[in-house]
């Protein structure tokens, strides 16, 4: 991968084990005053949006309920939905291909763009060729690689790295775009044009002459997809822009690469999504362009067509019953515009192309928990609730994380590799863990309780207004309380006496 | 009605001025509230922190010393949505787990019984205003757990505008997270601590004088970020606004 990383200097790509923890990389991103401002501006704006959209609907709990209900379903029942799709899409003339981690994915698309004799793809917006790293693959292979999405686009010119599901160049600014375009864009293709500045339609016009290029002479597209439906073997994309339809039509052979956990059983169920997806993730009532495709066709887009279905850690998150409900994920990114986390950090700091709430929870269970950054994910969260309640197929995510921090402080049971396998207390928690289990037998012995509540009182002239050690993490920022003369309970028992209340 | 006060090991140990008022307070709406000197603490930063079989003991310990009583109160909307919402999760996971369902058993009496305060003053004692005198200008943060796991809604705004000399004025942003999040304020201080600084500032906005909340560990987080910033604002619990009346005013 690129190394070259501009939203964060200094940091190995996530990939690499020397990835900092969450608090490391957060503490970076939150001094970084034009990050913030540009974060602030961009998730208040679309949050505010997305509120109106869906107060729109005078049924949206039902819609969200039955999201929630489709998609369980169909993970309880993945097994047979998957064999219907390559029945499905195998009968309308497309080949299916089956990827269980992202080596193989990579090595399968490589070889079937080498199989057309072309070194060039043009790509839809896919979050599942972000997760494999596909495009650092191709090239590694001589085959480039062009991101047609605006945003995507601008992430690759600037050789920078995808920070938002939706919008992954949030962390830019117009200015920003416009130095990009005027640095970048000849070295890939057509230049911008002479004297471009700021405003978004010249911006917009540059991307689209850059882009119109590109369409006009690719003979592969690469896509994920939103859905697919079992029922038909139908891939569903959803898009803004109009310019994964180009990918999706234009090329002579269309390669798809999609998450095992994109299926729906029936169109049937699309009117639940293409409802609760538009609405959530840029507010709007019907997305500008839906593109659906069924193998392939005579005279009419690509005339090769192949699914690669991924799996890459989704049947070993499937397999634990709490945190199998993030596969429910639809990417809208509602949960990231709405987190005050991901507001004053940004993408980034994630360590994932997943970012945000549902990044925090996806990427320890797809990656596991073992490097530094995927150990720090489930604790980049105050447990504020406002990702679940945003969620349009009600993701408990509050509940994941603290599930997956017990997996990481205690250890236990999981799935890797499909097998079962017992995890050990991560290192770095061991006195964090003889803390709680003191704090444990205090809290259940009241005498011990009252105890330290007396000693902390009768003290409390002497106690330091900073903190040594883990407690600066508090006073650095914050003063402390001051201690009371006495606890609550002393003055109940001096007020109300030894009542029937007593210990 | 026989009703305990679950004063949570927080306020008893940093705010007993909070637990004070609530006993002023429910005295004069003449509820009998009685302390139990056995309880100590609900175990949620044990849960919240991944520490669920250490919380475990001590849900069975609240569950010992509260079933027993018709109503359980507490100043507290995080606690309050620990007992109600993840008491019957650590019950779950413990049938999940083989472990049968004693657990389950064990806690399920207090969960519909615990309130959180304004809830209970609301919804069990049908009362919204209590007589309160408070004269000064109030902006509310509503706490997360208390507005999106317990469903508080504008009970605590209700039982404000009824207090007598109070001036509420909104709190811009009001439902978004302070920063405090229990071990988040330490494990990612940064983010915990801009946080803090823009709810501070969004109340300083207001112009207001106070910033009442119904939950004194974020009040604790939002005060000490108050003083630290050299704000004149200060942190009150809605308990010791409620308890001040005209003869013994709050300050």
């Amino acid at each position: 991968m690129s190394a070259t990383y501009l939203g964060m200097p200094g940091f190995p790509p996530p990939s690499h084990p020397a990835f900092p923890s969450f608090p490391q990389a957060a503490r970076e991103a939150v001094r970084d005053e034009t990050l913030r401002g540009n974060l602030r501006h961009a998730t208040h704006t679309i949050r505010a949006k997305r509120a109106g959209a869906v107060a729109e609907l005078a049924d949206w709990a039902a819609l969200r309920e039955a999201g929630k209900q489709i998609k369980d379903h169909t993970l309880r029942h993945l097994d047979r939905y998957l064999e219907q799709v390559e029945e499905a899409v195998t009968a309308a003339g497309g080949t299916v291909h089956w990827a269980v981690d992202a080596q193989e994915a990579n090595r399968i698309v490589a070889g079937l763009v080498r199989a057309t004799g072309e070194t060039e793809v043009v790509k839809v917006k896919s979050m599942a060729t972000q997760e494999i790293g596909l495009n650092e693959a191709l090239e590694a292979e001589g085959i480039r690689a062009y991101e047609t999405d605006l945003a995507e686009l601008i992430v690759q010119l600037g050789k920078d790295r995808p920070s938002h599901i939706l919008v992954p160049a949030i962390h830019r600014n117009r200015g920003e775009i416009r130095d990009i375009f005027r640095s970048q864009m000849s070295a890939w293709g057509r230049p911008a044009p002479e004297g471009l500045t700021d405003a978004p339609a010249e911006l917009a016009e540059a991307a689209r002459l850059h882009l119109r290029e590109k369409f006009l002479r690719a003979r592969v597209g690469v896509s994920g997809a939103n859905f697919v439906v079992a029922e038909t073997g139908t891939l569903v994309v959803v898009e803004s822009e109009g310019n994964g339809r180009m990918c999706l039509t234009l090329p002579e052979t269309l390669i798809s690469v999609v998450g095992i956990e994109k299926v729906v059983p029936t169109w049937r169920d699309l009117e639940v999504f293409l409802q609760t997806l538009p609405r959530s993730s840029t507010a709007e009532r019907m997305n500008p362009y839906t593109s659906m495709w069924t193998g392939t066709a005579d005279e009419d887009g690509p005339s090769t067509f192949h699914l690669v279905l991924l799996d890459n850690g989704r049947t070993d998150t499937l397999a634990d019953e709490v945190g199998r409900q993030a596969l429910r994920c639809i990417r809208c990114s509602a949960c990231l515009n709405v987190c005050p986390v991901y507001e004053r950090v940004g993408g980034h700091a994630y360590g994932s192309v997943y970012p945000g709430p549902i990044g925090a929870i996806l990427s320890p269970q797809l990656r596991g928990t073992a490097s530094e950054i995927d150990a720090s994910l489930p604790y980049a969260s105050s447990l504020c609730g406002a990702c679940y309640e945003v969620c349009p197929v009600a993701i408990d995510i509050p509940e994941v994380l603290v599930h997956l921090r017990e997996r990481v402080v205690q250890g236990g049971p999981v799935t890797r590799g499909g097998n079962r396998v017992v995890l050990q207390p991560a290192k770095g928690h061991a006195a964090e863990r003889a803390a709680m289990r003191v704090a444990r037998w205090a809290l259940t012995h009241p005498g011990v309780l009252r105890g330290g509540q007396r000693l902390a009182s009768r003290t409390r002239r002497f106690h330091p207004r900073s903190l040594p050690g883990p407690g600066r993490a508090w006073t650095g920022t914050r003063d402390l309380p001051a201690v009371p003369a006495e606890p609550f309970r002393d003055w109940w028992q001096r007020t109300h006496g030894d009542g029937e209340g007593s210990e | 009605m026989r009703v305990a006060l679950f004063l949570t090991c927080v306020n008893d140990t940093l705010y007993p001025d909070t637990g004070r008022a609530v006993v002023k307070l429910l005295t004069r709406l003449g509820v009998e509230v009685d302390f139990p000197m056995a309880q100590t603490c609900c175990g949620q930063a044990h849960y919240n922190t991944g520490y669920r079989h250490e919380a475990e003991p001590m849900a069975r310990h609240f569950s010992d010393v509260f079933r027993g009583y018709e109503a359980i109160v507490t100043p507290s909307g995080s606690c309050a949505a620990m007992v109600r919402e993840l008491y019957p999760r650590l019950g779950a996971r413990a049938r999940a787990e083989g472990r049968g369902n004693t657990l389950e058993r064990m806690l399920a009496p207090v969960v519909p019984k615990t309130y959180e305060l304004t809830e209970f003053l609301v919804d069990v004692l049908g009362v919204t205003d209590v007589g309160a005198y408070y004269p000064h200008r109030v902006t509310y943060h509503p706490t997360c757990h208390g507005l999106r796991s317990l469903g508080l809604g504008d009970r605590p705004r209700r039982l404000l505008r009824a207090v007598k000399g109070l001036e509420l004025v909104e709190l811009p942003g009001a439902e978004e997270c302070c920063g405090f999040g229990g071990t988040f304020a330490v494990k990612n201080s940064d983010v915990s601590a801009a946080m803090g600084v823009d709810k501070v500032r969004n109340a300083e906005s207001t112009g207001a004088q106070v910033l009442c909340a119904g939950d004194n560990s974020c009040l604790m987080h939002i005060g000490g970020t108050m003083t630290r910033l050299g704000t004149g604002m200060r942190p009150v619990h809605i308990a010791r606004i409620l308890a001040s009346t005209e003869e013994e005013p709050a300050v």
